[in-house]
């Protein structure tokens, strides 16, 4: 496959491995965070733990739009979707994410609600345009990646004239969760995880441009670098924050040039501004409330607003006490930390979030990772 | 059965089916096992295999049955009712069996056209002439609409195995290798550029084919080589060796740089972002081989057509876990885990 099998080379991964070995002082450690779940992905699927020196450790952080859904706005869109005028379209991957009292979109599509997957904001608008007589609401979440695609539904539902699509907004800010880390590293008194570096978003970056990430060079003197999500990308990226940390710079650098600029895709952008405004405050998981973190549609699109609409209520909810996800997503514990991990919570039952996306840290490491930890306590 | 498996037990007082129990993963595993298998409990359907073989008069006799739900009814390279021959034909075949007859049980929905159920007859007449298997029985009930889907098909077959040729699902040995009979991923592939909501223009034709000659000239080339024969149908490569992996009590490495992908599957799982070892095939088998045997059995599959592409593609090893472990491409490690919820929706 042209134009992917490139950034998959074995060969050059190698190449890679072999300079990363090199630049990695052995008197000293590196702490990595790869903000992203495509690159937490990336790294547990291609196995590049394999080829890392023991002292380069990577942080698996918060970019996972399924993990970061609070409990409460799952049970929000459950709820909605009891309603029987209501077709709820949603991404796969929120079907199976865990609500209060073990509730979830699978089961409550089993129980009858109308619920259907859809692969992108377009398919909502047809069933829309198809089905009049039902009020189609989108289940809206992601961060700056999957925005301007939500924006384009709604501009388009106007054109159209559907009054029976609406959007229940759950997107979110990549930079406030990075500053949330860095401000406030600790977490209910567990000493927050020492990092060295980030390995800063591919596609969000594509829209918001690597210039976004400025602040975080300089006024928290982090190195980062913008990288793509194939294998390759990744360990060029951490290539060269190795070598930022020994020349002791901390600047925002960009891997990922075939697709990020540093101003971004500014047309994206206006698109978002026109519909979207920040709220004052969203409830991440594992965060709590973070100021200005999250959006929701402007006053002049509340028609297309399914908060509106049905004038649901905010409701907040707690994780569930014994699951993890919260200290995992900011890189305090690693997911063999939790209790819960491949005993209570797998794919199959997850009790937290983190084990339902293909980009959270506990699901990565349980498909594709897991068989190193038989291997360690093998060994010990 | 290993502790992932025996962990967690379906809510048999509250819970319900969802479309996780039908596609090919763990659910489904538990839902066959509690439910299914707790109730008809024998110990040739204890034994896990796709088809059960027993002595009759002179021989042993393997029967097998199957239900078919594919959505669309219709795609590339074949239909509901050429699968429905295939499919049983090939868990016939995976026993080592000659399939010899086959009956086919229809529920139609209300209001289904009359011509394309004389497509789907017509495919299905054809496929069994073609295999020189006979449909020999059969029955039809047809149900309100909205109570089915146009129309479902279940299909039985029965054959006759070789008295000495034992082909089971646990006997698969550390050392023993891992045959695949050419590309995967073709047929979930073909279905899926279909979809409503899906449709992509691809040239890719679903491999839907009768494999019980191949089977018999790799059971000619090597009868006492082989161990284990399955189809890598719903669940693909992955859920075939993990259950695999789990009856014989064995684990799995393989090799990703061996494995048979044509470049369009390829490309069309990485825009839905799935991977070609979980997807769909109708017609490819993957033998498990004692280690000498298995120049011997390669080249009698590459010499068969439906065999041409065939690959080692790697080996059992002990593992207490029994993980499906592979060497990826890029030279790191990773499991080939069972697929948790559900991929795709009907596939077959």
């Amino acid at each position: 496959m042209k134009y992917v099998d490139e950034y998959r080379d074995g060969d050059v991964a190698r190449r890679i491995a072999a300079a990363i070995a090199q630049a990695a002082d052995p008197a000293r450690s590196y702490h990595f965070m790869e903000f992203c779940g495509g690159h937490t992905h990336a790294i547990s699927r291609y196995g590049l733990e394999d080829l890392l020196p023991a002292n380069v450790r990577m942080v698996h952080g918060p970019g996972c739009p399924v993990c970061v859904l609070p409990v409460g706005r799952i049970d929000m869109a459950i709820q909605l979707s009891m309603r029987p005028e209501v077709t709820l379209c949603t991404y796969g991957d929120l079907m199976r994410v865990p609500g209060s009292h073990s509730a979830s979109l699978l089961r409550a599509k089993a129980a009858g609600a109308d619920i259907r997957m859809v692969y992108s904001t377009l398919d909502a608008l047809a069933i829309a345009q198809a089905e009049p007589e039902r009020q189609v609401v989108f289940f809206a979440i992601g961060f700056e990646t999957t925005t301007p695609p939500t924006a384009l539904a709604i501009k388009l539902a106007q054109a159209r004239g559907l009054g029976n699509f609406t959007v229940f907004c759950n997107h979110v800010l990549t930079p406030p969760a990075i500053r949330g880390i860095l401000e406030h590293p600790d977490l209910d008194g567990q000493p927050g995880p020492k990092l060295d570096g980030f390995v800063g978003p591919a596609h969000v970056s594509a829209v918001i441009g690597s210039d976004a990430f400025a602040p975080f060079a300089s006024e928290f003197e982090k190195p980062v670098v913008v990288a793509g999500f194939e294998p390759l990308d990744v360990m060029q990226a951490i290539l060269m924050l190795i070598r930022q940390v020994n020349d002791g710079r901390h600047e925002v650098e960009n891997q990922y040039i075939r697709a990020v600029t540093p101003e971004g895709n500014t047309i994206a952008q206006a698109e978002v501004d026109a519909i979207f405004e920040l709220r004052d405050s969203f409830e991440w998981r594992g965060f709590g409330a973070v100021p200005l973190s999250g959006l929701r549609l402007r006053a002049a699109y509340r028609d297309f607003d399914a908060e509106q609409r049905f004038a649901m209520a905010e409701i907040s909810a707690a994780d569930n006490p014994a699951c993890e996800c919260g200290t995992i997503l900011r890189g305090i514990k690693r997911p063999t930390d939790c209790k819960l991990f491949g005993t209570l919570c797998t794919p199959e039952t997850p009790m937290g979030s983190c084990m339902v996306s293909s980009e959270g840290a506990c699901a990565a490491h349980w498909t594709y990772g897991r068989f190193r930890d038989h291997a360690r306590r093998n060994v010990a | 059965m290993s502790s992932d498996i025996r962990r967690r037990k379906l809510d048999l007082k509250n819970g319900r089916v969802d479309l996780s129990h039908g596609a090919g993963g763990r659910a489904m595993a538990h839902l066959i096992g509690e439910i299914f298998h707790a109730a008809f409990d024998n110990p040739m359907l204890r034994a896990g295999n796709d088809q059960a073989a027993f002595e009759v008069g002179g021989g042993r006799m393997v029967m097998t049955t199957d239900g078919y739900v594919v959505s669309p009814l219709f795609f590339p390279g074949g239909d509901i009712g050429s699968l429905a021959v295939h499919g049983t034909i090939n868990d016939v075949a995976m026993a080592g069996a000659k399939p010899l007859y086959l009956s086919a049980g229809f529920i139609i929905e209300e209001g289904f056209a009359f011509a394309d159920l004389k497509r789907i007859a017509d495919s299905m007449a054809a496929a069994s002439r073609a295999a020189g298997v006979p449909i020999v029985t059969g029955d039809t009930k047809v149900v309100e609409r909205g109570k089915a889907d146009g129309v479902f098909i279940t299909t039985t077959g029965v054959g006759i195995a070789p008295r000495e040729l034992v082909l089971s699902s646990d006997r698969a040995q550390p050392g023993d290798k891992v045959l695949l009979s050419g590309f995967i991923g073709d047929h979930g592939v073909a279905v899926m550029s279909q979809r409503q909501n899906l449709a992509f223009e691809t040239s890719i034709q679903s491999d839907s084919a009768a494999l019980h000659e191949l089977v018999a000239a790799m059971v000619a080339a090597a009868p006492q080589g082989l161990r284990v024969m399955r189809d890598p149908t719903r669940g693909g490569v992955a859920a075939t060796l993990n259950e695999l992996a789990q009856q014989s009590g064995v684990g799995f490495r393989l090799d990703e740089d061996v494995m048979p992908v044509r470049a369009e599957v390829a490309a069309a799982c990485e825009l839905l972002g799935l991977d070609p070892l979980y997807v769909a095939n109708e017609g490819k088998l993957i033998a498990i081989v004692a280690p000498e045997a298995a120049e011997t059995v390669l080249a009698a599959m590459r010499a068969h057509p439906l065999g041409r592409d065939a690959a080692l593609i790697g080996e059992v090893i002990a593992d207490d876990h029994h993980f499906v472990q592979m060497t990826t491409s890029f030279g790191g490690g990773r499991i080939v885990d069972w697929l948790s919820g559900e991929q795709l929706p009907r596939i077959c």
